[in-house]
């Protein structure tokens, strides 16, 4: 469960009164909490962790680490698909 | 034994591996403090690739193994109560407690849900309003603020059948109990990266200049690890101690300052046990009394929990870096993921469970023979 995971915003919304999202694992479709990282934006990647948006991660950097993920199978169960 | 072409980017890992071994010249002992981090080690089998002189040991940085063995018991009866549905993060369900785990209770008919975030509980606690929905929360600073954000939504939009059993666990007071034991071998820390994406890494700096050893934070993918080891040694070797950041892609040092400004107002600093190793002072996090409503400690009383460890499990020593899993008697034969004596052999990033994965059966002689 302590591990944090990078993926693209690919939506912000509102949900009663919380700022919310969507963010794409390389493929895997999630919601995702983004309160804390109030200046994110469609398209910037994150780390996230337990459905939250942590820390900001640039594109490269997100890629390179969801390969790694893929590569030694813990995508899917760290996110419980 | 594993080989270097086992790594993503072979080339730069060789890299790290030989300056590590050039810039070496004594026996440097450090410990990582991050579970992703052990999983990480033994997977890629870095402490055998590693020379002699470097020695890792596998700190408490598994929060699912450190939950006070009270705290299991405590949810386990509150998830057996009729009318509760008892929502977990996945890792908790094994977890044992004095006579069983949540598995048992959700196969007895308890009404036990694993659920990927906090606020997923909290949506069953909106569907269901006739049922009391507790969620267990625990973690290191890392998944505190999705907790907060749990209980601070509870309040916001009054769902007063949701309450959080709460467990959190701190990362500096634990750092500063290890090095202020008499037995500590411990001479640099490697922290946890996504700890200091939120919290930032000021909190160190105190603990450094006291202790005068190097802590550098890092990632838990291969490279990051090996590039926190390097720095780590050519601070050892340079008579240096610092906070040193080889994690700057997530990690700032002020962290993330609204998640902080959360943390403040729904918890406070607490005593609080961890298993194995015994009760340190302000190392936990309970909700705050704007809060205490939604405590389920508060809100369910359960009484005559009588606590009974294994008397086969050594997983305080393994916790404290003093033992290495595969020297536990119990280790792969009475003791397996599969029935865990001991919660470090529960979750991935447990150290026993990470070493019976990749089937570290015996301590290795020699790494570079
Ligand atoms: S191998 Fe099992 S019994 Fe031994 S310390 Fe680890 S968890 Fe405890």
């Amino acid at each position: 469960m302590c591990l944090g995971i990078p993926g693209k915003i690919t939506e912000v919304y509102d949900q009663q009164g919380i700022a919310m999202g969507k963010i794409d694992f390389d493929g895997i479709q999630k919601e995702v909490c983004l309160a804390y990282l109030p200046d994110i934006e469609v398209g910037d990647y994150a780390i996230v962790h337990v459905g939250f948006a942590i820390t900001k991660l640039d594109e490269q950097a997100a890629q390179e680490t969801l390969d790694l993920f893929r590569e030694i199978g813990s995508l899917e169960e760290e996110l419980g698909d | 034994m594993k080989y270097l072409d086992e790594y993503r980017d072979p080339e730069l890992a060789g890299k790290l591996f030989d300056e590590i071994r050039e810039t070496g010249k004594h026996h440097w002992t450090m410990m990582e403090v991050c579970g992703g981090q052990t999983h990480s080690i033994i997977r890629n089998g870095i402490d055998q690739l590693l020379p002699d002189t470097v020695e890792l040991i596998h700190g408490p940085g598994c929060p699912v193994c450190v939950t006070p063995l009270e705290t299991i018991d405590r949810a386990l009866a509150i998830a057996s109560s009729p009318d509760v549905i008892f929502c977990s993060f996945g890792d908790m369900l094994r977890v044992p407690g004095s006579e069983k785990d949540l598995f048992r209770v959700k196969s007895e008919g308890g009404d036990v849900r694993i659920v990927y975030s906090p606020l997923d509980a909290l949506k069953v606690a909106g569907e269901n309003p006739e049922k009391e929905v507790v969620f267990f929360g625990i973690g290191f600073e890392t998944t505190a603020p999705a907790n907060a954000m749990a209980v601070f939504q509870a309040k916001q939009l009054e769902i007063a059948n949701f309450s959080m059993l709460v467990s959190h666990v701190l990362v500096p007071p634990a750092l500063e109990a290890i090095m202020s034991s008499p037995s500590s071998r411990v001479q640099a820390f490697l922290a946890a990266g996504h700890v200091c994406s939120v919290m930032g890494y000021w909190q160190y700096e105190p603990l450094v200049e006291k202790y005068r050893v190097p802590i550098v934070i890092t990632g838990f993918e291969p490279l990051d690890v090996l590039e926190g080891i390097r720095r780590v040694v050519v601070q050892l070797e340079e008579g240096r101690a610092e906070v040193e950041n080889a994690y700057e892609r997530a990690v700032l040092r002020e962290g993330n300052l609204p998640a902080q400004r959360m943390l403040k107002d729904v918890f406070t600093v607490c005593e609080r046990t961890w298993r194995g190793i015994g009760s340190i002072a302000n190392s936990g996090w309970e909700l705050s009394d704007k809060y205490r409503e939604f405590d389920a400690a508060h809100r369910f009383t359960v009484t005559d929990i009588k606590t009974q460890e294994s008397p086969l499990c050594r997983s305080g020593e393994v916790l404290q870096g003093l033992i290495k899993p595969n020297q536990c008697q119990a280790f792969g034969t009475v003791c397996t993921p599969r029935k865990p004596l001991g919660a470090t052999m529960v979750s991935n990033e447990g150290a026993c469970a990470a070493y019976y994965r990749y089937g570290r059966f015996a301590e290795v002689e020699s790494a570079n023979t």
